[in-house]
């Protein structure tokens, strides 16, 4: 890993702009820009401050940058993207893409996915993903001139491949069933997490009624007045301090969002291989007919019933010559046909193992990420505890006044 | 009629200094000052022809001399207390008498008879009585003693004793009457103030109880989702091997700060609920005895007006007027220091209260803190 790009250059998503444009229909559109700024790390070891290049980029144009490394890098768990638009969004949670918070934390999300990126062994080394961070023109049509699009599976073909496929590796199995719990689960546990932070934010905002009420209630007491009014004060501090407590929560959210993505992208890894074995079966069973069917031209026997042959009886037969011309075609075909098997057979065992390699290296990360983000979580809420401490200490000490 | 009011509560010289009174009010400290323990429990449902009831059962425990036995058991129902409640506010129509809880609930979906209904309003009996036990008058009155100690039919037969339903129907018409004239003009000042700061409280009291039942609801409400929360990452904990561990560690917490907060729920519902309400009853109770009080100096005032237009009666006038300005002083006399201890009494139970709210808040935040 030491020859990452991560580890040669600083790459920060610093800023975010609103603009306005033309789309691709002529229509007028507003849309957020992203700042990418790039720095060699090497100038920096020595107390030089290198020049920073940078240049802008819209959410669509990572969008284009992933799809090209889905298509390239079929055996890799490619990162994902932040969500395009707002969910699992509790109620004070602005659903709107032009939030200013939604905007910070997509931000933030794409900073970590050029990251991720720029942090994988093979990923990193890929020239549209270097040209995306440095060269701010033609970077979309250089990306269109791969040709990656045509290089892309069709949903439907991966569909059917799902289904008929009858000897997929059973890790691959196993790893879609994997994914596809890994995504049920962090989707319901996202939900209630936006459910819980509802409530919780209204049992701290009820309190701050108290803050008026008791300064009302304190101009017609003598005694009690100071205690009264300071105590107010105090819960009103509490009821603010919940807007910071769930920003921070959201945050972990996103961590969490990250991984419901990946589920995405493992399943896409197993979707290709059910593929690549769909392929495999598919042309050894094509290869095996072949070969009958040249035996059965060869020999005279009829094995398998086939409309060719059941023609040739209705109709009469063939001539010996036009029987060893079609026999020729068939060994031809059977020739290429073994070739064809064999090399999908070494594709197929390449795929398998390098994609076997890039999960086990996903599944440390991830197991190591989400230890991470839980300790996170605790310590977040032992910090959420301290300040309700510390305010409801200090209105205790003002009710005792009263 | 006055005189007669007055001789059926034991009055010795009235205590004009509030400081004495204090003494005397905090039954929850100092329990050897008490010799009058009562406790109200154990509802029973009751199921006649023509109706269905809750009795409560009342255990009074004294070493006062003027109880002919030390121990006593009764049963009562809500009717039984609120007759009690209407002979002290006829004897003594210028002291604080303590709310009763409220006949039906409105507001929620609480049945009548629900047990969560029974129990509130049972607290709400057992404060009734000991409030009324720790007053420094209304302890010694003599219906008040009855209601402990008789037995059912006893009750029954006493109830129906005391001044008739005409009678009872002319004091309300000269209540009326003098209610006209108010009593308003020449009010002392201390009692405008008075009402002045009624009207305040009770504004105030009332929106605290709103603010204290929406507090419940939305902790229940977050309660509820929590209970929810945890469950989840025990479930996801099934599919991982590296990371279960540390889900199962979340779960637990999650778990533990549900029952934390089913604590502080509790809390509430215990203590800060109850006597907020308590006080939004006061505050309608303390309206109506400045209002009486008004009426009471009404009385004097319309007479004291007969007698500048009536000079043939002028002695029986005055006469009257002598009897009514006593009875107007011991009615502000009384009113002035049940009112100084009531004030005492709120500010120790709002402190209380509201200290104790902050003490659960902390209980709450250690307990999870800890857990983390």
């Amino acid at each position: 890993m030491d020859d990452c790009l991560s580890k040669k250059i600083e790459i920060t998503v610093s800023e975010a702009e609103k603009r306005t444009g033309r789309n691709a229909m002529n229509m007028q559109e507003t849309y957020t820009a992203y700042l990418i700024e790039t720095r060699a790390v090497e100038s920096q070891n020595e107390g030089q401050c290198s020049p920073v290049d940078s240049l802008w980029r819209r959410y669509s144009e990572f969008e284009l940058l992933r799809n090209y490394l889905l298509v390239t890098y079929p055996h890799i768990v490619v990162p994902p993207l932040p969500e395009k638009r707002a969910d699992f969004v509790w109620h004070k949670l602005s659903a709107d893409n032009m939030d200013p918070d939604f905007v910070e934390r997509r931000r933030i999300g794409l900073e970590n996915f050029l990251l991720r990126v720029a942090s994988h062994p093979f990923l990193c080394r890929d020239n549209i993903f270097y040209s995306f961070l440095t060269q701010e023109g033609g970077w979309k049509e250089m990306v269109n001139e791969t040709g990656f699009q045509l290089k892309a599976d069709s949903r439907l073909k991966a569909l059917n491949a799902t289904f008929r496929v009858k000897n997929p590796d059973k890790r691959f199995t196993e790893l879609k069933h994997y994914s596809d719990e890994l995504q049920s689960v962090i989707s319901h546990l996202l939900r209630v997490r936006a459910r819980v932070a509802d409530r919780l934010y209204g049992v701290y905002k009820v309190h701050g009624n108290y803050g008026r009420v008791f300064s009302e209630w304190s101009a017609i007491e003598k005694e009690m007045g100071d205690g009264l009014q300071s105590a107010g004060h105090h819960m009103d501090v509490y009821a603010a301090s919940i807007d910071d407590i769930l920003e921070e929560e959201e945050h972990y959210a996103d961590q969490l969002k990250e991984y419901l993505f990946y589920a995405e992208a493992l399943r896409a890894v197993c979707r290709k291989h059910e593929l690549m074995q769909y392929d495999l079966e598919m042309a050894a069973q094509d290869l095996t007919s072949k070969k009958q069917q040249c035996e059965e031209l060869a020999t005279g026997t009829v094995r398998t019933f086939s409309l060719k042959g059941m023609t040739s009886k209705l109709f009469g037969q063939e001539t010996p010559e036009q029987r060893e011309a079609k026999i020729k075609v068939l060994e031809e075909q059977i020739q290429e046909g073994e070739e064809q098997l064999k090399s999908k057979n070494l594709e197929g065992r390449d795929f398998v193992k390098s994609a076997w390699a890039d999960i086990e290296r996903f599944k440390e990360q991830k197991n190591h990420d989400l230890k991470e983000a839980l300790i996170s979580y605790a310590v977040m809420q032992i910090s959420m505890c301290k300040k309700g401490i510390q305010v409801w200490t200090n209105a205790k000490e003002c009710f005792s006044k009263m | 009629d006055a005189s007669l009011a007055e001789a059926n509560s034991f009055s010795p010289s009235m205590p004009t200094s509030p400081s004495s009174m204090i003494n005397q009010y905090k039954f929850e400290d100092e329990p050897d000052l008490r010799d009058l323990f009562i406790t109200v429990d154990d509802p029973e449902s009751h199921i006649t022809a023509i109706e269905t009831f809750i009795t409560y059962r009342v255990v009074t425990k004294t070493s006062r001399s003027e109880f002919d036995s030390s121990e006593y058991e009764v049963r009562r129902r809500y009717q039984d207390f609120l007759w009690l409640k209407s002979k002290l506010e006829e004897a003594h129509p210028t002291l604080i008498i303590p709310p009763l809880p409220e006949k039906f609930i409105m507001k929620g979906m609480v049945e009548r008879f629900s047990d969560e209904f029974i129990e509130t309003r049972r607290k709400a009996l057992h404060k009734f009585l000991n409030r009324i036990a720790d007053h420094p008058t209304l302890t010694f009155n003599e219906d008040f003693k009855i209601f402990l100690t008789a037995q059912a039919w006893e009750l029954s037969s006493h109830k129906k004793q005391g001044p008739g339903l005409l009678s009872r129907m002319g004091q309300t018409v000269r209540a009326v009457a003098s209610s006209v004239r108010g009593g308003v003009k020449n009010r002392p000042e201390m009692f405008t103030e008075m009402n002045d700061y009624m009207e305040t409280f009770s504004q105030k009291i009332n929106v605290l109880d709103k603010i204290a039942h929406r507090i419940y609801k939305e902790e229940r409400e977050y309660f509820n989702e929590m209970k929810e929360y945890g469950p989840i990452h025990t479930l996801w904990s099934a599919s991982e091997e590296d990371v279960a561990d540390s889900l199962k560690g979340v779960a637990s917490c999650i778990d533990k700060c549900c029952k934390a907060t089913e604590k502080r729920m509790a809390g509430l519902s215990e203590n800060l609920l109850p006597i907020i309400h308590e006080y939004v009853l006061y505050s309608e109770i303390l309206m109506g005895v400045l209002k009486r009080r008004d009426q009471i100096q009404g009385e004097l005032d319309s007479k004291v007006d007969a007698l500048a237009s009536k000079k043939a009666e002028k002695d029986l006038i005055t006469e009257e007027i002598g009897k009514l300005e006593d009875k107007v002083e011991c009615a502000n006399n009384a009113l002035k220091a049940d009112w100084d201890r009531w004030k005492q009494n709120m500010q120790y139970d709002m402190r209380s209260a509201f200290t104790n709210v902050a003490e659960n808040n902390l209980r709450y935040y250690e307990e999870v803190k800890h857990t983390y």
